[in-house]
């Protein structure tokens, strides 16, 4: 056994970075002021701010004042929704999204719906992938709003956003372009500018930085309604006492996760193979969800063991100091199946049998090495067990 | 030179206990509390045990009360907001008082906008709230009060015991805004009848980022924030567990000794209200001379602007506020002492002192000896000062 836990449960949470735990506690012990009191305590803590706020920017290429800092990926996405059509209502109460998005953003669109928005989920197809020429036929004069999330935090499927938002803003000029980037963010090239990207959401949990932070980029102009009220911060936007540590360590994580960025892809492509042949030549009946290949992201493995319960091979693998997840980790707390699997057609027994693999750049190849032999075994003496 | 920070109002530098708390939990015990694994189940285990401080601090009866959220405004947005969301088919009513923190004031006036009847109860010269103002102002359509457990400027203590009671006689909900309070001020769930508590851990030495609402057994509330089903569903997304863990240890220990701690700091603080008054010709004490949080002085000094003493201080190392820091950056006068009844120029030259376990007698006599030099200079220069 591997005397240290092998973490592969990275699309849940990932381990902070060592630097950014340095610099946050550092923050903690001395940087203790309210940034919105005058004297030189809150001086300093505003500064930390504003450079967090330009070293986020300059990872998006673009304008400080568009970055906006959340308590989190799930507010920023809520923020974006609801701020949004709430306050462009005027224009049309259409709006546009996927069956597989993140809960934060299905679940505020259904609250949209009860307030009369009109909202239409498209379907994407066997690999997870949406038609950028389907959704941009679904967009109308009334669409003030389409919501695409980068990569699913379930499958690794990357969506081709950036033709995504052309071929909506070729229908509509006005309609508004929300990508959640929660799991691309840092691992995958983003440039909103280029990208027709107007609003897009990060959380700094899932690229090795703290819990409890998140931000938004909102390209000027656009008119957000504001989600929690009283006070000035973040330009009346979102009161709150900023959490300056948590802040700073954000936009540290986002410089260093974002570094190397071609080796580390080269390395999570190695990982992700090596798992993949050892588990496919142990058990050819294994099933992938998602993408195989380039439409995915290589950091994420989704695979179904038909006949066997996710919930099962997590615990038995944990007996081995491995950590996985049965579909996402704000799934698996209820027993629903995966609405993203079952979104991209997966049968009942791939739904139940179903465990996400995900790596970070904080693994090892000694670790990759011992889990890739270790769960094909696991998964024989499972079935043989079961059989 | 020597710095001494009396803006703890504002917020708190953090106790060592409350990091060394923190510390595993940004370090090893990474995971996301909604996993199935040990990582997930460990992190889960620190947050059960900070939601048990956190009640038992408060005397709730039962940990299952305790919704932890991003900070002190994001539990008094929930707890007005989600409270107007559950009961508006019963009433449209809401009551606070003019001298509540911006993160009620505002949701109020929102929840204005959207329909809502608001009363805004007065004060009176020393920023009390009368409970026969509060009942004279319930209706049959009145479904919550909203009344800060003690003011952030002026620190005057009102008497939200009263006013709950009153509340519950006409099965009206009652929350307090006890952000200033924790630590303070004694709370005792069991005999104290409040529905909803707001409070922020950075106002306690603990972390920033992280707050709490209390919510009483069978009250009904709705979300403000949509996505996972994290906190029974009352605030989603993945919980920010090193600020939690930080939360509860700061609690349990601001809750420790509160007589012996108050009293030394009100002993303090009457010995810097004393040295102002006879050192400084013209100030004016604003508040309430004795149901004031022990740790605040609020005084108005005539013929200069609060700012130029406010940064005069700063450049002798002294760190203080004038006004709340929410607002300090705005050019507006203070609302409280507005309310209270002062005109713009004595509300314009106002000072917040509020004090802290690590303030001692020297650098209480210290400030009273700066800012008697300060004042007497700045006299000097000012146009509107004739002796």
């Amino acid at each position: 056994m591997m005397a240290r836990e092998v973490y592969l449960d990275n699309s849940s949470t990932t381990p902070m970075h060592p630097e950014v735990l340095k610099e946050m506690q550092t923050l903690l012990e001395r940087k203790y002021g309210n940034p919105s009191s005058l004297h030189r305590l809150g001086n300093d803590a505003e500064r930390t701010l504003s450079s967090s706020r330009q070293l986020l920017a300059e990872q998006l290429g673009v304008k400080s004042g568009e970055i906006y800092f959340t308590s989190g990926g799930t507010e920023s996405n809520n923020m974006a929704l609801a701020g949004i059509a709430r306050r462009n209502y005027r224009r049309g109460k259409h709006l546009l999204t996927s069956k597989i998005e993140h809960p934060s953003v299905l679940e505020p669109l259904k609250k949209l719906e009860v307030e009369g928005f009109q909202v239409t989920y498209l379907e994407p197809d066997r690999n997870g992938l949406l038609d950028p020429f389907q959704l941009a036929e679904t967009v109308t004069p009334k669409t003030i709003l389409v919501s695409v999330m980068h990569v699913n935090n379930e499958i690794g499927t990357i969506q081709p956003i950036a033709e995504i938002a052309a071929a909506i803003k070729r229908k509509n000029p006005q309609t508004i372009v929300h990508v959640d980037a929660v799991q691309s963010f840092t691992r995958l090239p983003l440039s909103p500018r280029e990208q027709g990207i107007d609003v897009l959401s990060i959380s700094a949990h899932k690229f090795h930085g703290p819990k409890g932070t998140g931000a938004l980029y909102i390209r000027g102009g656009i008119l957000v309604e504001p989600l929690l009220a009283g006070g000035e911060q973040e330009k009346g936007l979102r009161a709150g006492t900023e959490n300056t540590p948590g802040i700073a360590a954000m936009a540290l994580a986002a410089r260093l996760n974002s570094e190397n960025r071609k080796e580390k892809t080269a390395q999570s492509k190695i990982f992700k193979e090596k798992m993949l042949s050892s588990i496919e030549t142990a058990h050819p009946w294994a099933q992938i969800n998602g993408p195989r290949k380039a439409e995915g992201v290589p950091n994420i493995l989704n695979i179904s063991f038909p006949g066997l319960k996710g919930e099962i091979i997590l615990h038995a693998l944990e007996e081995h100091n491995i950590f996985v997840s049965t579909g996402s980790a704000c799934h698996s707390r209820k027993n629903k199946p995966s609405h993203v699997l079952e979104a991209i057609g997966a049968e009942k027994a791939a739904l139940d049998g179903a465990i996400r693999i995900s790596f970070s750049s904080m693994n090892t190849p000694e670790e990759i090495e011992y889990a890739a032999s270790k769960i094909p075994q696991v998964i024989s003496e499972l079935k043989a067990f079961m059989s | 030179m020597k710095r001494i920070y009396m803006d703890h109002g504002a917020t708190t530098p953090m106790r060592e206990e409350v990091l060394e708390a923190m510390l595993p939990y940004l370090k090893e015990i990474h995971g996301n509390p909604s996993s199935f694994h040990s990582f997930g189940r460990e992190a889960r285990k620190g947050m059960d045990e900070a939601r048990e401080k956190v009640a038992r601090a408060l005397g709730a009866s039962s940990p299952e009360e305790i919704y932890f959220t991003s900070s002190g405004t994001e539990s008094d947005n929930l707890a007005v907001k989600g409270i107007a969301r559950a009961l508006s088919s019963r009433g449209n009513h809401i009551i606070t008082s003019s001298i509540e923190h911006h993160a009620v004031l505002d949701t109020v006036k929102h929840l204005g906008e959207e329909g809502f009847e608001v009363t805004f109860l007065p004060v009176d010269e020393y920023g009390m709230v009368d409970p026969k103002d509060l009942e004279a102002a319930l209706t049959d359509r009145t479904i919550l009060a909203s009344i800060m457990m003690a003011n952030n400027e002026v620190g005057t203590i009102q008497p939200v015991e009263e006013m709950a009671r009153i509340c519950h006689e006409k099965e009206v909900y009652f929350h307090t805004d006890a952000v200033q309070a924790i630590g303070h001020l004694p709370v005792n769930l069991e005999k104290q009848p409040f529905d909803l508590l707001s409070l922020s851990a950075h106002k306690f030495y603990g972390p920033k980022g992280i707050g709490a609402l209390y919510v009483r057994k069978g009250t009904k509330i709705k979300q403000i924030l949509f996505g996972g089903g994290q906190e029974r569903k009352l605030r989603p997304s993945t919980e920010n567990i090193p600020a939690i863990v930080g939360l509860g240890r700061a609690i349990e220990l601001a809750v420790e000794n509160i007589p012996e701690k108050s009293a030394a700091l009100t002993a303090l603080r009457d010995r810097l209200f004393k040295g102002l008054q006879e050192e400084i010709e013209d100030i004016r004490v604003n508040g309430h001379p004795t149901q004031r949080l022990p740790g605040n002085v609020n005084i108005s000094v005539a013929y200069v602007e609060g700012e130029s003493i406010l940064l005069s201080l700063d450049l002798k190392g002294i760190a203080i506020s004038s006004g709340s820091a929410c607002t300090s950056g705005a050019l507006d006068p203070s609302h409280v002492l507005m309310a209270m009844g002062l005109d713009h120029q004595t509300a314009h030259g106002s000072l917040r002192f509020s004090l802290g376990k690590e303030n001692s007698e020297e650098e209480v006599d210290y400030v009273i000896e700066s800012l008697k030099e300060i004042v007497e200079r700045l006299r000097k220069m000012s146009s509107v000062y004739k002796k």
